[in-house]
């Protein structure tokens, strides 16, 4: 890509990212969809890296889906969030980091309307001794998880056993960075590289080897958009949003997309079952589909661990042929198999999109 | 493919890709009324338009449906055009948007619009 225009002028949005001590929160749906990456995480950070990071059972969600979707106001939002800081506040530490996008864009607006109306503040304060006799102080630094990767990304390309090149061509993979749209896009100061070219994911990848590719819908949301999806009548906006992107992406032919939003790879992965369903259309080669990955996933496989640890054998698009075309071995015997060997069983496999 | 079971169905994206439109016409109506590219689409031409409020017609919608290869669209407009010229009295760059119709009706017609 040449760096030029816009992308020049973006990249003069970055934020300070403390190096250690973090209070880390986990997303209310991640665990469900890709189950090991917030483990991943965690072991990047503490057992890898050797960094300080804490994070406790007493937390709750952030209550930012309810938010988005209408169902609660902000005030309840805030006091929620007030309970995770006075948690994090009890615990002794002062940099906040969030494992979910639309959690970290909940922070930062929640963050943002206290500065702006101090009084707001003093009611959720008193509202949150009133409800559970807890106090906090705001965090210093709020950063998302993909920030602390991104930081911590030259560390682990120096500590990796595969990069994301193409073993039989030596070719950089072609990747599609994909970003939630509440990393930035509200606040795009809070972004490394602002709303339109955030350089959080890409960073990740150009230092690990791979070639982001530039496709014209890159910016526009996933399809998951809250209502769009909870509300089943609009299911449609949502794929035809997902749909879109495929479309546009298509002629680039990515070998893989990256995401730091917990919706956006469960609907970028689950949506192409659907659409290859409906209109017969499959968008990776041989009737594959593209493989979806969360960066975490992307940093266990690069730091050469057990696809089927990493919980790959979850996603609906099957990983296999990426990992053929980087070298990462696998067994496909041990795919449905879980924790001590346990069997997993197998699921269904679909009409029109290849899976194993 | 299996019947739709999932109750909901993609819509197809409204994105007009300018590389696949053949805008031969259109450089030769600019050709023919270089007026018709300096049009700003201010829209005050359709704010007085006499027709638009029952027929939808609007010079400057069809002005950007010809750039974008919508002809069918921008014909259907047209076809509501009384020639009455109110658009050509209010335009602030003094366009002549009544020859601009002519010109298109001239051009375009000579093609079958699909």
């Amino acid at each position: 890509m040449i760096y030029q225009g816009k992308q020049k002028i973006w990249s003069e949005y970055q934020k300070e990212i403390p190096d250690d001590k973090w209070f880390y929160v986990r997303s209310c749906i991640r665990q469900n969809f890709f189950p090991a990456s917030e483990r991943m995480f965690m072991e990047i950070c503490r057992d890898i890296l050797k960094k300080d990071f804490y994070e406790t059972e007493h937390h709750t969600t952030c209550g930012g889906i309810a938010y988005h979707c209408d169902t609660i106001p902000q005030e309840t939002a805030m006091t929620i969030v007030a309970r995770q800081f006075a948690l994090m506040t009890e615990a002794g530490y002062e940099n906040y980091v969030a494992s979910c996008i639309t959690s970290f864009g909940n922070y930062t607006e929640i963050l943002q309307t206290w500065e702006e109306f101090p009084e707001l503040e003093t009611r959720i304060r008193e509202m949150l001794w009133k409800a559970c006799r807890k106090e906090f102080n705001k965090p210093k630094y709020l950063a998302h998880a993909s920030d602390l990767i991104y930081k911590y990304r030259n560390l682990i390309a120096e500590k990796a056993k595969f990069r994301l090149i193409n073993k039989e061509t030596g070719e950089p993979l072609r990747v599609v960075e994909h970003i939630g749209c509440h990393y930035a896009k509200m606040f795009p100061s809070k972004g490394v590289g602002g709303a339109e070219y955030p350089y959080v994911l890409a960073g990740m990848v150009e230092a690990w080897g791979g070639n982001v590719i530039d496709y014209p819908e890159r910016r526009h949301c996933c399809g998951y958009g809250f209502r769009q999806y909870h509300v089943k009548a609009n299911r449609g906006y949502s794929i035809s949003n997902t749909h879109k992107k495929f479309e546009s992406m298509e002629p680039y032919r990515p070998d893989m997309i990256i995401t730091n939003c917990p919706g956006c790879p469960y609907f970028l992965d689950r949506w192409q079952y659907v659409i290859a369903e409906m209109e017969g259309k499959t968008y990776g080669k041989d009737g594959f589909g593209i493989p979806v990955f969360t960066y975490e996933e992307v940093a266990g496989l690069v730091l050469g661990y057990n696809p089927w640890d990493l919980g790959l054998q979850l996603h609906q698009v099957a990983v296999e042929p990426l990992l053929d075309k980087i070298g990462i071995s696998y067994s496909p015997q041990e795919k449905y198999k879980g924790l001590d060997s346990k069997d997993i069983m197998r699921p269904g496999l679909p009409e029109n999109l290849k899976c194993f | 493919m299996m019947d739709n079971i999932f109750g909901f169905k993609i819509s197809p994206s409204s994105a007009i890709n300018m590389d696949k439109v053949d805008r031969a016409l259109f450089r030769e109506l600019c050709r023919v009324e270089p007026d018709a590219a300096r049009c700003m689409a201010c829209g005050s031409c359709s704010a007085t338009c006499p027709a638009a409020a029952f027929s939808g017609m609007s010079i400057r919608k069809v002005l950007l449906c010809l750039q974008r290869g919508r002809e069918k669209e921008a014909f259907g407009m047209m076809s509501n055009c009384m020639l009455c010229g109110k658009c050509m009295m209010v335009c602030p760059r003094g366009i002549n948007t009544r020859r601009i119709i002519l010109a298109i009706s001239s051009i375009y017609g000579k093609e079958e619009v699909k």
